[in-house]
């Protein structure tokens, strides 16, 4: 994951030390039968597949007929198509819903953990344990959570004199409840990785800091948060790409809310993120041709995205 | 936010204590909201319909949990789906397991021609998302007659390039390379230093990416959503998932039964192995 921080390989080579290389093959046969399983894996469910689906991308195929060139109709199909543009937003919208208050509240309590001295193993438990609980379970319960005749959230409003709030037959709605329920299963396991990352930071920086007369706010700015920032980096990257792939939370917590596909996402294709587009046209649709040029776009997407991300967090480090 | 620093002046001990208590307030404060969706399914895995579409809603558990658990067992092959994921789960991470050490060790200790190039592939398929192979992977698993059975969940999950990546990072430190001479000196060949030097030093290593295989998988739904084609054998996410698509309105109670009682066998692992998992995850993004 963190290749740049990585330490050069002190290894001694013990297998070739004593003699020099000679025929390459024979001699080190054992060592690439030891390491085939992985790459005939990827050879035929990896690099065969991927290199199929940008073949099947310029045909139109059901999956069962004969294949039609198409040549780079459906990508020219893909650009000028708005559900695909309505899943591009809906996918950013609920990433920036979900991933700007899970990285916030992460850090707080990363902090938190790191000063409480007492209880610390307890309460990561409690806070890793959303992240090990099925997204499918989970959903069930946020949709319930979320419901608009029983929901707890509109009896909490409505205790309150509050009218009730279709949460998931509102474009909003939907929204919000997909990203709660992704901050609440993210926020414990980021948090645990940002605390590792703090317990890196020698308290002799720490020291010297308060020796110049550094404030908690100031330390934090100046010397905490640029001393996280690969661990930032890290979290964003990872967040970014599960996050633009997210499929689960709003398939489960929508499926039976839209008559037309149990991958449309709610009314309105409103809690239709790119990767359930995907589904719906390759699965429901039997589209593959067009399935597999929708996939190419997501990969490109999340690319972008990511690569926008790494400059924007790297670019402050260098003021 | 005075709490980052470490040492604390004996003037400052009143004030301290305060922030301490305030500190732990607020961490509990997270907990619950950590908890309380658990707490929620409980709640309503106790309650019939009715109970549960009424209003005030139920804050404290009720009486129905049998009947809800009768009324799951009748509408999903519960023990069924139960099975698979279990034979799912466990054969790729036994398979993982293997495959990913065994790699892992020859990158991390082993010198051969196209090493730098082989180990940088392995981190672009890392990246590689998995709907752009998933049209072709349902074509070729359609064409060797294993949509519908656990085999073509298994199979392609067998080794990964996250595992390799992680145990070669586990293994550089963690394998003394005078051990690996000394081994050879005595004549061990790759396998036996593999089986008898390398694997009893990383077996902590070995229980995190175990269990972490093991709760992915245990977890995993796009997947086979599309390849268990047939309704009645499937994995118990999947089965879950039925179940809310089909009675969703009408016995949430059930519905949540199912969820809660899916949770229990991953609790359980997860309980087991907290320490390794919550230990070892920070290591790996710091590393």
């Amino acid at each position: 994951m963190a290749t740049a921080l990585d330490k050069p390989p002190a290894a001694v080579d013990s297998s070739s030390a004593s003699s020099r290389p000679k025929n390459g093959f024979r001699k080190y046969w054992h060592l690439y039968a030891a390491i085939s399983p992985f790459y005939l894996l990827f050879l035929c469910f990896g690099l065969i597949p991927v290199g199929f689906s940008f073949y099947l991308s310029l045909h139109r195929w059901d999956g069962l007929g004969s294949m039609e060139w198409a040549g780079l109709s459906q990508y020219k199909y893909l650009l000028s198509d708005t559900d695909f543009w309505n899943s591009i937003g809906n996918t950013l919208i609920i990433w920036a819903l979900a991933t700007f208050p899970m990285i916030f509240l992460a850090m707080i309590t990363a902090v938190m953990l790191n000063s409480a001295v007492r209880f610390k193993n307890v309460y990561r438990f409690a806070y890793f344990l959303p992240n090990v609980t099925s997204v499918v379970a989970i959903a069930i319960v946020f949709g319930s959570v979320f419901s608009t005749n029983f929901g707890l959230v509109n009896a909490l409003l409505q205790a309150v004199g509050i009218d009730q709030i279709a949460w998931l037959n509102t474009p909003w709605g939907i929204k919000i409840a997909i990203a709660t329920l992704m901050t609440w299963q993210w926020t414990g396991y980021n948090a645990i990785i940002f605390l590792a990352g703090l317990q890196t930071i020698p308290s002799e920086v720490y020291e010297a800091a308060r020796m110049d007369g550094a404030g908690p706010v100031q330390t934090f700015f100046r010397i905490t948060l640029p001393m996280m920032r690969p661990v930032l980096l890290f979290v964003l990257i990872i967040s970014t790409v599960t996050g633009l792939q997210s499929f689960s939370e709003p398939q489960v917590l929508l499926q039976n809310t839209s008559n037309d596909s149990t991958f449309a996402g709610g009314p309105g294709h409103s809690g239709q993120t790119m990767v359930l587009y995907f589904f719906q046209q390759t699965f429901d649709n039997n589209d593959f041709g067009y399935g597999a040029a929708v996939a190419w776009g997501i990969f490109l997407v999340v690319i972008i995205f990511s690569i926008v991300n790494w400059r924007l967090v790297q670019r402050r480090g260098e003021d | 936010m005075a709490f980052l620093q470490g040492t604390r002046r004996p003037k400052a001990i009143r004030g301290t204590r305060k922030r301490g208590i305030a500190l732990h307030v607020s961490l509990i404060l997270g907990v619950l909201l950590s908890a309380f969706p658990f707490y929620w399914a409980v709640i309503m895995s106790t309650h019939t319909s009715s109970e549960i579409f009424s209003y005030p809603p139920k804050l404290l558990p009720g009486t129905h949990f049998l009947e809800n658990v009768r009324s799951l067992f009748d509408n999903i092959d519960f023990f069924g789906s139960m099975f698979n994921s279990v034979l799912v789960a466990g054969s790729v991470t036994f398979l993982v397991l293997f495959f990913d050490s065994l790699a892992a060790f020859v990158f991390a200790k082993f010198q051969f021609p196209g090493k730098n190039v082989l180990f940088a592939l392995l981190m672009v398929i890392f990246m590689v998302p998995a709907q752009l192979a998933a049209i072709p992977q349902f074509v070729i698993m359609a064409k060797l007659g294993w949509i519908g059975s656990m085999t073509a969940l298994i199979v392609p999950a067998a080794a990964n390039a996250f595992g390799i990546f992680w145990m070669r990072q586990y293994m550089k430190s963690a394998i003394h390379d005078e051990l690996l001479d000394a081994s050879r000196i005595d004549g061990a060949n790759f396998l036996r230093q593999y089986w008898h030097v390398a694997l009893p030093v990383v077996r902590p290593g070995l229980a995190f990416l175990g269990i972490f295989t093991f709760m992915g998988q245990w977890n995993d739904y796009a997947w086979p959503l599309i390849a268990l084609t047939n309704p009645n054998n499937v994995t118990l996410q999947v089965a879950l998932s039925q179940l809310n698509g089909t009675h969703g309105t009408t016995d949430y109670g059930m519905v949540m039964t199912g969820a809660l009682l899916a949770l229990v066998p991953l609790l359980i692992v997860f309980a087991v192995g907290a320490k390794q998992i919550i230990g070892d995850l920070g290591k790996g993004a710091i590393r």
